[in-house]
């Protein structure tokens, strides 16, 4: 591989990211899935780096999962999208960030078809006040959340209390970065390095240690693809997707795969525990499997968050290797410890997968 | 009495092939030339089609008589003035040509294979062009090919591709791409070829039996389909995706060495030219001649002239026998 032709591709697909002042909307699945990771997020910004970063309780849902599942019509879908923008206009900002890979990917196929198409733009504008009598502006700039941890990376690894380093060998941690389908695959401008190459989780992984690994179904689906995992007959194609990934980056054992979208984690953990049981197999080290981090608990966990407060408890596998690789600094009897030291209920343990 | 000067803009084959018509019909043609050597591409390819007449003999016949043409290396055009008179050329070494009939014949770029990323050229480094195999069969060096035993050829790279923003089709690389799987074949011969193509756009004489000898006597696989992507394992092969149109199926595939069939392009100074000459160009950025059936080697404006891929791809033949074309049409116009 010829990483300068990597960066040639990473130096043209940049885009403008502003520094401060950000609307921020959450992911519908990620709020149930990885809760703590956007929070990770938000202190990130707020408390680590001072920015204005603003959320307000009033916003919905995308409409994401309905569009693509082809449950509401696209001008329904655009319609809860003005909506959105009308909360971020009556909060006085410009800059729109948000949580899912998807509503990243809706929005920017949403404001494509209002440039297009300016009179369909005047159909939702007509159809927001209809409903619900509000008026919004276009954002002024759109970025998906990583695209932020991305611009700061480098603030961060300034003030990063580890590295993604093994301390038992000093080699760089071997990262399998996958981007979600929806940042970059549509609108390859839209995303830091284009849909090809992707560079904003390359970028972060370098930035703070890591070695990232080029596999050759690096491009693969996770496996979630809406359609694939929500219409339950289709299934078997979820998981063979993720099998056909792990399959393809086991000959390079790679120490986590780091996501940016919110069901690629999810499905990326969970199906490992799957495969392990309907084929004996596992992929990481010692029966173990290999650990997927959102970018929000990678930085968290760069910076020294104890692992238990960014959510890495919630994954179904076990992070203690890498932790421990890493040289986190962790207390394994408070894992299972929710708000004010109340005892959370304990997950069984898995048959052919080791979680430590 | 002084021979009259006529200009010809780019030293590729055509133009070259022009200036010695003139200078045959009796004219002193001024060639000026970009680079710092004549004769274009044909300069870094190895064979041609249909026969496989080696490129470099034909390059060698056409500058091999230069005598009575006057030519210059390394000439960027600065400005061209019209006038009633004709045409002042100013290039950028301090000359200024005078000139009745300006003739254009810039020829093409090669599409730049890195901006289909999907192939991953300049990332993977099995990932070659149909110019870079040209080289290695001259000079069969080049550390990228290491007795591949499986090889693919991608036609329509960056051609009839919207994506790429080129519709049209570039009409040489079909004919390319069975010359290069063939040769190749030669090579290696243990070697499994495989040809990924959308259709095969081969309409010469002779073309269709070079295609038949490329499956009946090389065993070419010819699979109608396109590659989707091309990612590298870890031993370093090639991992190719692509779909077989006519069985239906996707295809996953490791190969050693890919080689794409970039398209043809307007010349880089094909968009200065225009500028500064005012020529029409089409949608595809080519020159627009002034009538693409009965005049096509003239642009609206008399006294210039256009011959060669600077208005389309075309092969080699087509394109010498517009440069003569061309240089009488020059006669004849400046004969009135």
């Amino acid at each position: 591989m010829l990483y300068k032709g990597k960066q040639k591709i990473w130096a043209d697909y940049q885009k403008e990211i502003p520094d401060d002042h950000w609307f921020y909307v959450r992911s519908c699945i990620r709020q149930n899935f990885f809760p703590a990771s956007e929070v990770t997020f938000l202190r990130i910004l707020r408390d680590e780096l001072g920015k204005d970063i603003y959320e307000t309780p009033h916003h919905t849902t995308c409409g994401g999962i309905a569009y693509h599942q082809e449950c509401i019509p696209q001008e329904t879908q655009m319609t809860i999208i003005a909506r959105q923008f009308a909360l971020m206009t009556e909060a006085g900002y410009e800059n729109y960030a948000c949580s899912c890979i998807t509503s990243f990917g809706l929005y920017c196929e949403t404001l494509e078809t209002w440039h297009e198409m300016p009179e369909v733009l005047e159909r939702i504008r007509e159809n927001l006040w209809k409903a619900c009598r509000r008026e919004f502006n276009i954002p002024k700039y759109l970025a998906h959340s990583s695209d932020l941890v991305y611009k700061f990376r480098n603030e961060i690894a300034e003030k990063a209390k580890y590295r993604l380093v093994n301390r038992y060998t000093g080699e760089p941690l071997k990262v399998v970065e996958h981007i979600g389908c929806h940042y970059a695959k549509m609108f390859p401008s839209k995303g830091v390095g284009g849909a090809e190459y992707p560079y904003v989780l390359v970028g972060m992984a370098e930035s703070w240690g890591g070695n990232v690994i080029d596999y050759p179904e690096r491009r693969h689906c996770c496996g979630y693809g809406f359609r694939q995992y929500h219409v339950k007959a289709n299934r078997g194609y979820s998981i063979s997707n993720t099998h056909k990934k792990f399959e393809s980056m086991e000959p390079y054992h790679p120490d986590f795969i780091v996501t940016n979208c919110p069901g690629c984690p999810y499905f990326l953990d969970r199906w490992q525990y799957v495969i392990a049981e309907q084929t004996g197999k596992t992929y990481g080290g010692d029966g173990q499997g290999i650990p997927v981090l959102t970018y929000e608990e990678m930085a968290g966990l760069v910076l020294g968050y104890n692992p238990w407060d960014i959510g890495m408890q919630t994954h179904q596998i076990a992070v203690e290797p890498l932790l421990d690789k890493i040289g986190v600094e962790y207390d394994e009897s408070k894992k299972y410890l929710g708000t004010g030291g109340k005892p959370l209920p304990e997950p069984e343990f898995p048959m052919n997968i080791r979680c430590c | 009495m002084a021979k009259e000067n006529v200009v010809v803009i780019g030293g590729g084959p055509c133009g070259i092939e022009v200036a010695r018509n003139l200078r045959d019909l009796g004219y002193t043609p001024i060639l000026l030339e970009q680079q710092s050597e004549l004769g274009g591409h044909l300069r870094l390819w190895d064979r041609l089609f249909p026969e496989g007449v080696e490129a470099r003999k034909v390059l060698k016949e056409l500058t091999g008589d230069l005598k009575g043409v006057k030519w210059f290396t390394d000439v960027n055009i600065e400005s061209i003035q019209k006038s009633r008179k004709g045409y002042t050329v100013n290039v950028d070494t301090g000359m200024s040509f005078q000139t009745k009939a300006l003739v254009v014949t810039t020829g093409f770029k090669l599409f730049p294979a890195e901006n289909k990323q999907e192939y991953g050229y300049n990332i993977y480094e099995r990932v070659i062009t149909n110019a870079d195999l040209e080289q290695y069969f001259h000079t069969r060096k080049d550390p990228r090919i290491q007795n591949p035993k499986t090889i693919g050829f991608v036609h329509c790279v960056g051609s009839r591709d919207e994506k790429a923003c080129n519709r049209q089709c570039s009409k040489v690389c079909c004919a390319t791409a069975v010359k290069q799987a063939s040769e190749i074949k030669e090579l290696f011969p243990d070697a499994i070829v495989y040809c990924f193509y959308m259709d095969l756009r081969l309409f010469g004489r002779s073309y269709e039996d070079m295609y038949l000898t490329a499956q009946r006597k090389y065993g070419v696989r010819f699979i109608r389909g396109r590659v989707s992507e091309v990612s590298e394992d870890i031993d370093g092969k090639l991992f190719v995706k692509a779909e077989d149109t006519l069985l239906g199926k996707p295809m996953k595939m490791k190969l050693d060495l890919l080689v794409l069939m970039t398209g043809i392009l307007p010349g880089d100074s094909t968009k200065q030219l225009s500028e500064m000459l005012k020529i029409q160009t089409g949608e595809d950025g080519f020159f627009t001649p002034r009538d693409t059936i009965l005049e096509p080697c003239m642009a609206k404006d008399g006294g210039l002239f256009m011959a060669g891929t600077c208005t389309g791809p075309k092969t080699i033949p087509e394109t010498l026998s517009e440069a003569r074309a061309a240089a009488i049409q020059v006669h004849k116009y400046l004969s009135k």
